[in-house]
């Protein structure tokens, strides 16, 4: 399915690709693959990306609760420290990383967020994950991938591709922060074009991927 | 965030809680097996410090380095400055270097802001210590150490927190910064020092004084002893060690008198049988060696603050604040001018 | 000699005149005059007497990296002065009649303003021993004030001696009142301000005190006492009384004492740091006042030049002093007459008469009238400009004006005639050079 077409056009208004039940939907087929792939998930921990990644990774652990009937650690990441783009923006404020209790060494992490986008994001959890232990195995879940990678990285479990153009934004709305379930698309320079129409979605600006997954234009050397 | 840290009153109560937060996840990367993160790789940090500080200047080293910039120790032991370099050429060859940042220790009040205004050189410049004057990172290493015990979690102040800082407050630049930082997050701070180690001008300062130690022990959720010099005795500050230890020392006994859940700090290097005791100093309630750990946390958390994202340097845009801290030049004049026109007889 | 004509001038602020100059003196003042060979139009302009500056720091011999006799007397005439006394710490001090005489020939030499040297109290400003007071009075340099200016005569039998010793030759004794054991460390006014910002105080009672006991001192031995730079409200309270018991007590309050106060410190720029220390806004009401009512007889400058890399530094070894000559006359209008307190009679009074007066330099602080010796200045009130010290004749630049906007300038001085600034700028060298003296 082709979400736009690469023409000329006025930008146009987001539309909605998932809504709730097809997201929860999606994170109850990608528990049922975590469970078929690591063969009964004894040894996954669960590291949700901030910000939408760390919700995604609570419901991902609730539906795997409920198919393996045991509590499967989480863990939340935020991987600020190790962005490649930190010198383009005023310093961040931090969101919390928290370990569960019994680490990630020899454990198969499985690394959640809302969107894949150009790569990066995943490029410095995985360099975090090296600051913090050893894991067994790596994989990563998102609910969207959107595609124009920068970086040789993929996904292991996918809620949805999502083929996108350059020009284009895809917003995550999650109950948790956004007051609703979606998942839109919508030109990038909408919002500043045309910033009420919005409004019925929510803020403009949340439910985006985040900055990292902004292709980084000027690329860094780093 | 201003560019600089000179001052404890430079920072809002939101630049504050954003440094303790920060200095939260800080905590954790310090508690992990590979101590390191990336975030300042390729940024050049030079400690520079005119005065002795192992404790300080360690502190500060391990931050950098816990962060991964260059580190360069500057210390004006053995080098040009003792040959009668000035802080301005000292300056101008740290900027030709390439300094990113300047952690300036200096036995001067003010020569932190003094660097910081001029264009000696354009990187951060963060005060840990001048004079009698401020040591801002020590405050705030003070206050996540009480926010831990008296009011734990991300986003929290000190309100209502009573905090009372004994000793030398006249010659004290932690007591100075504690004042103005505490009194941001919203503690209620009480000054206890025999008169003549109390500043000229107290009153206007966002905090109570008194002179017995004794009477505001029970209503202190956090006691802080400072240092106390001996060779302050020979001013006649006051008359005698044990007359100071009897009247503004802290024993066993009188922190029997402190609430349950009432912390003991100091910010080192302790005096043992002047202002504090060596069964206080060993107590469970002194806090000493975690405000040293803490320090490291809180280090880290401003550094990165001032150099992890956009610096002027980068010739990227700076923080929208960065336009704030730029000296006042002429116009300062104008304020002593007011009288004139208050008497103005037209 | 060549006549000239000063055309429509307000004398001491008065209704237009013409004032007729001639071989060095005033031949005649009046309306309408004529014949002269040269003429200024002084439409809308103050004529005032030559300022006489009780207290400048000339820093010749020794510090001519700072300042010299030239560059000082140039400054002079630029900001209205016809007359300085050039304070005694140079290097070597001003403690003999070699050096006094010396500083007093250099003065002669450069033509734009007489320079009466003060001679040190002590010998080395040490307090200790009194120096060949005497010796100097009787030199050609004839001294007749005394001052250990910069170091306070801190011993009271010193003092004393002192006091009495010049009696014999009229001198006087300028006390710089700094109690040397309250003042240790000190950095800056003891206060509100020095208490936040972690600088030495430096309490006003440490003034205060010294010119309670020099008071009680010169009415024990009646001897006359000068009071160098009054900073704070005590110290006017104290001499408002020794004035009103008769004794023969004079005192002087600096430009910037009467402008700026100790909250610009929170800069920690060393431009600001000044002995004694800029004071709070209570004081420097105090000091207006004190100088609109008479309590305090003198402007003085203390004009103090420092080379660049003396303050270009961090406050604690930063030195003290600021130069004054180029600004008193447009501070004092922008302080005392624009604001009602004086008038420009008053100015006369305050920068020309009496301390031309407490210094005893016959020829200067002369009224404008017939027969006396033409020094004066012509100042333009309307005028208002921005301080530029790259625009000084000082040598130095340590002012703490840079940037604010100062009414009145001074247009043209003569010195016994000789115009040694024409349209604001101090003429060549050679124009002045001995040829005024």
């Amino acid at each position: 399915m082709t979400a736009s077409q690469d023409t000329g056009a006025a930008p146009r208004p987001p539309h909605q690709v998932l809504d709730e039940s097809d997201i929860a939907r999606v994170v109850t087929r990608i528990a049922h693959e975590v469970v078929e792939r690591a063969k009964g998930a004894e040894d996954v921990v669960l590291l949700g990306i901030h910000t939408r990644g760390v919700h995604l990774a609570r419901r991902l652990r609730a539906r795997l609760a409920a198919i393996t009937g045991r509590e499967i650690p989480l863990g939340t990441l935020d991987i600020t420290m190790y962005r490649d783009d930190l010198r383009m923006k005023p310093a961040r404020a931090l969101e919390h990383t928290e370990i569960p209790p019994g680490g990630i060494d020899g454990r198969l992490v499985v690394l959640v967020d809302d969107v894949l986008f150009s790569g990066r994001t995943v490029r410095a959890a995985l360099d975090a994950l090296g600051d913090i232990g050893r894991p067994r195995a790596v994989q990563l879940a998102v609910l969207v991938d959107r595609g124009h990678r920068e970086l040789p990285i993929r996904a292991d479990y996918v809620g949805k591709n999502l083929p996108t153009s350059l020009r284009e934004a895809v917003k995550v709305q999650l109950a948790e922060t956004d007051g609703r379930d979606a998942v839109l698309v919508g030109d990038r320079d909408y919002a500043a074009l045309s910033s009420q129409a919005l409004a019925a979605g929510r803020d403009p600006g949340s439910g985006d991927a985040p900055d990292a997954e902004q292709p980084s234009a000027p690329h860094l050397p780093e | 965030m201003k560019r600089h840290l000179v001052s404890a009153a430079d920072l809002t109560r939101d630049d504050a809680l954003l440094i303790l937060d920060t200095a939260e996840e800080m905590a954790q990367v310090s508690s992990r097996a590979v101590k390191k993160l990336p975030t300042l790789r390729g940024r050049t940090v030079v400690n520079l410090f005119f005065e002795d500080s192992t404790r300080t200047r360690t502190s500060f080293e391990i931050a950098e380095k816990r962060l991964s910039a260059d580190v360069v120790n500057f210390s004006a032991k053995g080098s040009s400055v003792s040959k009668g370099e000035s802080l301005k050429d000292t300056a101008l060859t740290l900027q030709a270097m390439g300094a990113d940042a300047v952690v300036i220790r200096h036995g001067a009040s003010g020569a932190p802001l003094r660097l910081a205004q001029s264009d000696w050189l354009h990187g951060s410049v963060i005060n840990a210590g001048d004079g009698t004057h401020e040591h801002p990172t020590q405050a705030l290493l003070d206050a996540f150490t009480m926010r831990r015990h008296l009011n734990p979690g991300a986003g929290r102040d000190l309100a209502g927190r009573r905090v009372t800082i004994v000793g030398d407050i006249l010659h004290s630049r932690v007591a100075r910064s504690n004042v103005l930082l505490l009194s941001t997050l919203g503690a209620e701070v009480t000054l206890v020092a025999p008169p003549t180690l109390v500043p000229i001008g107290v009153e206007s300062w966002p905090c109570e004084v008194s002179y017995d130690l004794d009477a505001v022990l029970a209503k202190t959720d956090a006691l802080m002893m400072l240092r106390v010099q001996r060779e302050r005795m020979n001013a006649a500050f006051f008359p005698t060690e044990r007359e100071y230890s009897r009247r503004y020392g802290l024993d066993g006994i009188r922190m029997a008198a402190l609430p349950g859940h009432a912390i003991v700090m100091h910010p080192g290097p302790m005096v043992r049988g002047m202002e504090i005791t060596a069964d206080v100093a060993d107590s469970p309630r002194c806090t000493v060696v975690e405000q040293v750990a803490n320090g490291v946390s809180v280090r880290m958390a401003v550094l990165y603050l001032l150099l992890g994202g956009a610096t002027p340097a980068d010739g990227a845009p700076a923080g929208p604040t960065a336009a704030a801290d730029a000296p006042a030049g002429p116009t300062a004049a104008d304020a002593p001018a007011a009288p004139a026109a208050e008497e103005s007889t037209p | 000699m060549t006549t000239h004509l000063i055309r429509n001038a307000r004398i001491l602020g008065g209704d237009p005149q013409d004032v007729l100059i001639a071989d060095g003196v005033v031949r005649e003042v009046g309306t309408g005059l004529g014949g002269a060979d040269t003429e200024t139009d002084a439409t809308g302009l103050v004529l005032l007497p030559g300022l006489v500056d009780l207290h400048t720091h000339l820093r010749e011999p020794g510090r001519e990296d700072a300042e010299t006799v030239l560059t000082g007397t140039r400054a002079a005439a630029r900001g209205g002065y016809t007359a300085v006394h050039a304070m005694a710490n140079t290097f070597p001090v001003a403690d003999t009649a070699g050096v006094v005489e010396q500083v007093w020939r250099l003065g002669r030499a450069s033509g734009y303003c007489d320079v009466q040297p003060v001679g040190a109290v002590t010998v080395g400003l040490e307090g200790k021993q009194l120096a060949e007071l005497g010796a100097m009075h009787d030199s050609a340099a004839g001294v007749r004030v005394f001052s250990d200016d910069g170091k306070c005569v801190d011993d009271a039998v010193i003092m004393r001696r002192a006091l009495e010793y010049v009696k014999a030759f009229d001198g006087v004794v300028a006390q710089h009142a700094q109690e040397p054991r309250l003042t240790e460390g000190a950095q800056m006014n003891e206060g509100a301000v020095s208490g936040e910002l972690g600088l030495g105080g430096w309490p006003a009672v440490a003034e205060e005190a010294i010119i309670a006991r020099d008071v009680l001192l010169a009415a024990h031995v009646g001897s006359r006492l000068h009071v160098c730079h009054v900073s704070t409200a005590g110290s006017v309270e104290i001499i408002r009384w020794a004035k009103a018991k008769g004794w023969d007590v004079t005192a002087e309050v600096t430009p910037h004492h009467l402008l700026l106060t100790d909250e610009l410190v929170r800069s920690y720029d060393p431009v600001y740091k000044v002995n004694p220390p800029l004071r709070t806004a209570a004081d420097v009401a105090a000091l207006r006042e004190a100088l609109a009512d008479g309590t305090i007889d003198a402007v003085a400058t203390d004009h103090a030049p420092h080379p660049a890399e003396d303050k270009d530094c961090e406050w604690a070894v930063a030195a003290m002093g600021m130069v004054g000559l180029e600004t008193a006359l447009s501070v004092v209008q922008h302080t005392m007459v624009d604001t009602g307190l004086l008038d420009w009679a008053g100015v006369a009074d305050r920068m020309s008469f009496r301390p031309a007066r407490i210094g005893r330099l016959a020829g200067h602080g002369r009224p404008v009238s017939p027969g006396e010796p033409a020094n004066l200045v012509l100042v333009d009130p309307a005028y208002r400009g921005t301080v530029t010290p790259e625009s000084f004749a000082t040598r130095s630049r340590n002012t703490p004006y840079r940037g604010l906007e100062l009414p009145g300038r001074v247009r043209a001085t003569f010195l016994r005639g000789v115009p040694t600034v024409v349209d604001g700028e101090p003429v060549a060298p050679e124009a002045v050079a001995g040829g005024a003296a």
